[in-house]
């Protein structure tokens, strides 16, 4: 504790809903003796906590290495996606975010692509999927020659780098208005079609990683940049620029075939 | 069943063993490998790795997570970098250097021909990773930096920004992926493992939870493979993510597989400090900060001025002061323990008085702002974010934490337990780091286990194996699935007044304070009985909501947290019964004149291996006796 900590009361308004098939519904606890120095999950951790000791249904979220890397962690907290802060994922948020009294809502990601499976836990494997379409370097063990003997500029490798910081969390989705994948999906594009190493298929990839998009129920880009916005790990609009190049390659390349 | 300890070290002299190995290996053809499956639990550097290969050269396997995608295994929070002898600076390192650094720092308690594979193997790693499109960093002519790391006297680093186990993560995720494109890995995502499944002394398979429909499911398979992680988090708070668990490593000990060296455990020294009663984990601040940090304390017992108040000579930089020639580099486990016995001696700062600082005044200064924001920019961020305190204005607030632990399965040369078909790779093996991980060196045996070891060591198996035909319908099968679910009903059935959490912190304080960085035999007595005594009330007075067919959390931790009552017991009797000091592990009774670590290698030279005989019966404690024939034993110094 640094000393500047104080004890705020919260009111929650929270999403429940039983599994993947009932309807959800919002119920309303007020959660006093929350340190500001806490995190926002532990906060969640502590109504949990008070819920089970009411033998009242605890609230189920999803959450794992609360270091802001695993992109397990969701929640749109008062209709944003991470909550206020930018650049933070709900794990790294803490309590100092808000005052005394707020009436904090938390909802679910949503989107028919992120079917909810109780109450804000959804289901995120369609992300896999478009990584299964494309998402790799065809490369097996044993294939691979000495590290250095391919020389990347600096500047695209650095490039690759920030782009490849993506942490499929899902909240681009969650945030766009028509549900796009395109942020998380370009990240992945752009990063390997950066690199010598991913360059050989870059064309393939980005047809058949937008065709499984497009597939799973994810909408289409119409370039809102919210995505942008609640992004987590700062990924570039840029990325969806540079898939497209690709995509349109792809698709005079195929032609020509 | 008596334990069949046999290390299988090749023959021939310790840089041929591997290449020997391998040719000796059977093999299975190509053709066959499809009539082959097999079962890999987590989807981490290790198990993803071993997924990924092991279905590229055409086995069936079934990929297990407890995360709702392979991509989060807490590997993703590995930040410095990962090791490789490739000597790109030309600055000394070789295989060679690699290897004894890594014995030695693990302070001679692992097995050599083990870790000369792992330095061996480093290289190819690298290759694999650059080919996959992991972005490590370059320099201004394109080729890969390096850096020298947790004191190491080489630059043989490589990392990705502080993300490098994310990147290395992805990349055996998308290689994995590539395999799930294929139809030749299934993956089986929200999924615990409840118990492993032995039939006629081999492991044949296992039994899951689906942690969203609570359905219980049967997995048979031609071998297991465990790369399931540690068990760090049986301390409550660590560096750990919330999932991590010792849950399958735990059951395969119950069903014959011996555990070793269970008490070794790495506490890190850079973590940021227990904020309050509601913390939940703790945040590892990278090693690498110690390169330009000064760690000091006030001189002045309840010293309660702000930290940029204290002038200069009120303040004790004790590292530099007890170690001149290390000073703030000194390895992980001498700079915990310092930390301690400054907080212990009542010098330790901020509001909970458990913390020492760590300062980047005279760095600044020294170097500029912009050039420590270079460095350090985004961990600065980080702590601030948590703390809300700028380390460029004062100086950070830091205090060990527990981070890995090197004990688990014991493994043979081919990554195979004492339980024959069960293989067990990464962190949840004992096998490679000693008494005393390196920094950068946990990413690289995950990745050399699952790229480079297990592909040729399970076709061994496989070639000199017959393996009658099993299904799920086997009586084994019935057994293990009616004792998982009895199980689960009887955490539902207590109906007492206590959480899972409630259990679990109680545990970890018990584990914090007797079996944490000092250790004595009366604390380790205490320890183990009131572990026993927390045992007995978690199984009558515990209070799990619900029903065990729906999405059950507090269900999950219950399961966990009865396996971390016992296997906590299981590291008080192994520090216990080892009254050395040796890395990780410090016995106060053993150390020498100036409060060092006193390792005592006639007595001690060994793995202790433990077998399993019953929830309350004591286990039987056996030795794997260690040979150093190529790195001669000396007695770490740092001063």
């Amino acid at each position: 504790m640094s000393g500047k900590e104080k004890i705020i009361t919260v009111h929650l308004k929270l999403w429940r809903q039983k599994n993947r098939s009932t309807k959800g519904f919002f119920e309303e606890h007020t959660l006093e003796g929350v340190s500001t120095g806490s995190s926002f999950l532990e906060m969640l951790d502590q109504l949990n906590e008070k819920l089970i000791r009411e033998d009242k249904a605890p609230f189920a979220f999803d959450h794992d290495c609360r270091e802001g890397i695993c992109g397990m962690c969701s929640l749109m907290i008062n209709g944003q996606a991470h909550g206020p802060e930018r650049a933070t994922t709900t794990c790294q948020l803490h309590m100092r975010s808000f005052s005394d009294q707020d009436t904090i809502v938390i909802e679910p990601w949503r989107s028919s692509a992120f079917p909810v499976l109780k109450d804000c836990m959804v289901d995120r494997t369609s992300f896999d999927k478009v990584i299964a379409a494309g998402g790799f370097t065809s490369v097996n063990v044993g294939n691979a020659q000495d590290a250095n003997a391919l020389p990347i500029s600096k500047e695209n490798a650095d490039l690759a780098m920030d782009a490849a910081a993506c942490i499929g969390c899902g909240a681009c989705v969650a945030s766009c208005p028509n549900a796009s994948a395109m942020l998380f999906t370009s990240a992945k594009i752009s990063q390997l079609a950066l690199l010598p190493q991913g360059k050989v298929e870059a064309h393939k990839r980005a047809s058949k990683m937008v065709e499984a998009m497009d597939e799973l129920g994810f909408g289409n880009c119409s370039n809102h940049a919210e995505c942008e916005a609640s992004c987590p790990k700062d990924i570039n609009l840029s990325n969806i620029a540079r898939t497209n190049r690709e995509f349109f390659k792809a698709k005079i390349f195929s032609e020509k075939e | 069943m008596s334990f069949n300890l046999d290390s299988k070290i090749p023959e021939g002299p310790i840089q041929d063993k591997w290449e020997n190995h391998k040719f000796k290996c059977k093999l299975v053809n190509p053709a066959n490998k499809r009539k082959y499956s097999v079962i890999v639990v987590g989807t981490g550097l290790a198990g993803g790795s071993a997924a990924a290969t092991l279905a590229e050269l055409g086995y069936n396997v079934k990929s297990f997570c407890i995360q709702d995608s392979p991509r989060r295994a807490h590997s993703i929070a590995a930040q410095g970098g990962v090791n490789a002898a490739k000597n790109y600076p030309n600055d000394g390192d070789s295989v060679w250097r690699l290897f004894y650094d890594t014995v030695k720092g693990g302070d001679y308690r692992a097995r050599e021909a083990n870790v000369y594979r792992l330095a061996q193997v480093s290289n190819s790693i690298i290759d694999q990773c650059v080919a996959q499109g992991v972005p490590f960093a370059r320099d201004y002519g394109g080729y890969l930096a390096n850096r020298s790391f947790g004191g190491a006297q080489v630059s043989r680093t490589f990392y990705a920004k502080g993300q490098t186990g994310q990147q290395l993560l992805l990349g055996a995720y998308q290689s994995m992926m590539k395999e799930v494109g294929k139809g030749k890995i299934d993956l089986y995502t929200r999924r615990e493992i409840l118990d492993i499944v032995v039939i006629d002394g081999k492991a044949r398979g296992v039994i899951v939870r689906d942690l969203i429909t609570g359905d219980i499911e049967r997995h048979v398979a031609d071998a297991v493979i465990l790369g399931s992680g540690g068990y760090g988090n049986v301390y409550f708070l660590s560096t750990n993510a919330m999932g991590s668990n010792g849950g399958a490593a735990w059951k395969a000990y119950k069903k014959g597989a011996g555990f070793a060296n269970p008490c070794y455990t790495q506490i890190h020294p850079t973590c940021i400090p227990v904020h309050g009663d509601s913390q939940s984990k703790l945040t590892l601040m990278s090693e690498s900060l110690r390169n330009d940090g000064r760690v000091w304390v006030p001189k002045k017992e309840g010293d309660d001025r702000h930290p940029n108040d204290i002038p200069e000579e009120e303040r004790d930089y004790y590292l530099e002061r007890i170690y001149p020639s290390f000073g703030n580099l000194v390895p992980r486990d001498v700079a915990s323990r310092n930390a301690k016995n400054q907080v212990d001696a009542g010098k330790g700062v901020g509001e909970t008085k458990v913390a020492v600082f760590l300062d980047f005044k005279q760095a600044i200064e020294r170097d500029g702002k912009d050039a420590i924001a270079a460095k350090y920019g985004n961990l600065f961020e980080m702590y601030q974010r948590i703390t809300d305190e700028s380390p460029y204005e004062q100086p950070m607030r830091i205090y060990p934490a527990v981070h890995y632990t090197m004990g688990g399965l014991w493994v043979d040369y081919n990554l195979q337990s004492t339980i024959p078909g069960l293989h067990v790779l990464g962190e949840a093996n004992f096998s490679d780091h000693g008494a005393n991980r390196l920094g950068a060196s946990a990413l690289m045996q995950g990745l050399a286990d699952g790229y480079f070891v297990i592909p040729y060591t399970l076709g061994n198996y496989f070639g000199t194996n017959d393996l009658e035909k099993v299904d799920t319908t086997h009586p084994e099968f019935d057994k293990s699935e009616k004792e998982a679910k009895e199980r689960l009903e009887k955490f539902l059935n207590i109906k007492g007044s206590r959480t899972a959490d409630d259990f679990h912190k109680s545990l970890g304080k018990i584990m914090w304070e007797h079996v944490g960085m000092a250790r004595n035999e009366a604390g380790l007595k205490t320890a183990i009985s009131q572990i026993q005594k927390l045992r007995s009330e978690f199984w009558t007075d515990l209070k799990i909501p619900g029903e065990t067919d729906e999405v059950n959390i507090e269900l999950e931790k219950a399961g966990r947290v009865a396996d971390f009552l016992e296997l906590g017991e299981l590291m008080a009797r192994d520090a216990l019964m080892r009254p050395e000091s040796c890395g990780g592990h410090f016995r106060v009774e053993s150390q020498t004149d100036e409060n060092e670590a006193l390792r005592r290698d006639d007595q001690f030279a060994h793995s202790a291996v433990w077998e399993f005989k019953g929830v309350d019966q004591e286990p039987i404690r056996h030795k794997e006796e260690l040979k150093f024939e190529y790195v001669p034993l000396t007695q770490r110094s740092y001063k």
